[in-house]
């Protein structure tokens, strides 16, 4: 911090709104795309875990694993292969996504009453029908709860790509230390990568909504 | 593949284990800064947790601190960990270890508090009840029943925090710490790929040491009662790096 700056410099905060918007869409950009291969690879695995059960225990052991493992270590680990791009960062938050999906679907699936899925038999619905009318529909609050974490948790990830070349709002906190710890870019990619998670996750809150009506009644 | 090699032999190489940049130091420095974090995170949010779950005020507080933990980006905490450091310290610009320390007590604090609130709470309260009928105190009831009852879940907490913690130290180099970070920030400063690789797989080591040891120590400290609840407590939260 220089001596006599004042802790937000409203100046330059106006004169940088383009630079914010252009970070925003990286930000997003690289939250998407990992929530949502990450959703996709989970539910495969999901559906993996639901047909031969004895496949759980390793799929969770190896998503525990690689969601231990720290952020900057996995980037790290990677950079030597791919480099400083947008595979290294995603390779790495699409890593952390799985452990809370997989966790929720199968979760979400394994909770519906088996009532429920006898009466759809009874009704003379085939399996791949019970799987997309009947069983995910009704798994959808546990799904989405994770979805809600799983985005979450990567826009805060994404900070911490800035580091391999990335980084969305991240960029604007790691040059801003590099500015000799210039404490209006800091605060500023900080309170925008927060408020993109609130945004996000209210934003989630009003789709669950919309997909599921039935629960709004309860 | 030629990393592999490289990435050997930089274990193997003695100048490795000498000097400020040891990696037997850098070892002792991470553990040291991430284990002090997590017992100030214990010290405080832990009596916090239990006090609230036992009285179940300021519930939506307590479970929405963990989310609010979790949209911290670590990054962010790191580096506005300098002037809050700066300024608690009366320095200019404090590097190393205190702003490295003051960024991981928020990271530990929430899910040590929520996970402590939630696990006091969903202590059946017909077991309460009964303790109470029976003339146990309210501080006995916290004590000898809620806490042995809730433990599982509080040790998972801790075991996030200690996790959580031990990823964002890594950034601590950032700000000029040691810790194993440096040896990544420094790896990928100057593109070399022997200690950057080397770096990231002593932290990978380090952060899944950290939860098999509290995963033992869960099993030994769990009450032998409640034991059948095999299931791998929740992670009520998880952030940081």
């Amino acid at each position: 911090m220089t001596p006599g700056e004042p802790l937000i410099r409203w100046d330059w905060i106006a004169s940088h709104l383009d630079e914010f918007a252009f970070r925003l869409g990286e930000h997003f950009e690289l939250t998407v795309i990992a929530v949502g291969v990450g959703l996709v690879i989970a539910f495969a695995l999901s559906l993996l875990i639901l047909r031969a059960p004895r496949t759980e225990g390793p799929i969770t052991w190896v998503s525990g694993t690689l969601y231990t493992i720290p952020s900057l270590a996995l980037f790290a680990l990677l950079v030597p292969y791919t480099g400083f791009t947008v595979l290294t960062a995603e390779i790495g938050l699409v890593s952390y996504t799985l452990l809370i999906l997989i966790r929720n679907i199968v979760r979400g699936i394994r909770g519906i009453p088996a009532d429920v899925r006898e009466a759809a038999v009874g009704m003379g619905y085939a399996p791949r029908e019970i799987l997309w009318r009947i069983e995910l529909p009704l798994a959808l609050a546990v799904i989405f709860a994770g979805i809600r974490v799983a985005t979450i948790s990567t826009i805060g990830l994404v900070t911490v790509t800035a580091l391999i070349g990335q980084g969305g709002f991240g960029f604007l906190i790691l040059t801003g230390m590099q500015r000799s710890f210039f404490t209006t870019e800091m605060i500023a990619g900080a309170v925008l990568s927060v408020a993109l998670a609130g945004a996000a996750d209210a934003l989630l809150v009003l789709l669950q909504r919309r997909l599921t009506p039935w629960t709004r009644a309860a | 593949m030629t990393l592999f090699g490289d990435v050997a032999r930089w274990f193997a190489d003695p100048a490795h284990y000498q000097g400020s940049d040891a990696v037997q130091t850098r070892i002792f420095e991470h553990v040291a800064v991430s284990g002090l974090a997590v017992l100030v995170g214990v010290l405080v949010a832990l009596p916090i947790g239990l006090y609230l779950g036992h009285t179940g005020r300021f519930g939506l507080v307590a479970v929405n601190v963990a989310n609010i933990g979790r949209a911290i980006p670590s990054l962010a905490a790191v580096a506005l960990a300098i002037p809050i450091a700066g300024t608690l310290l009366g320095v200019e610009n404090g590097l190393g270890f205190w702003p490295t320390f003051f960024a991981l007590i928020p990271l530990a604090l929430p899910p040590i508090l929520t996970n402590a609130y939630v696990a006091v709470r969903d202590v059946d309260r017909d077991v309460i009840e009964a303790a109470r009928g029976m003339g146990v105190s309210e501080s006995g009831i916290l004590g000898r029943i809620e806490l042995p009852l809730a433990m599982p879940l509080v040790l998972a907490g801790m075991r996030t925090a200690a996790v959580n913690v031990i990823a964002t130290a890594t950034l601590g180099a950032l700000v000029a710490f040691g810790g194993l970070g440096r040896y990544i920030v420094d790896g990928l400063a100057l593109r070399e790929y022997d200690r950057l690789f080397a770096g990231a797989l002593l932290v990978a080591l380090l952060a899944i040491a950290a939860e098999l040891a509290f995963s033992a120590f869960e099993r030994a400290a769990i009450s032998p009662g409640i034991r059948p609840r095999s299931e791998r407590s929740e992670d009520v939260a998880r952030s940081g790096g």
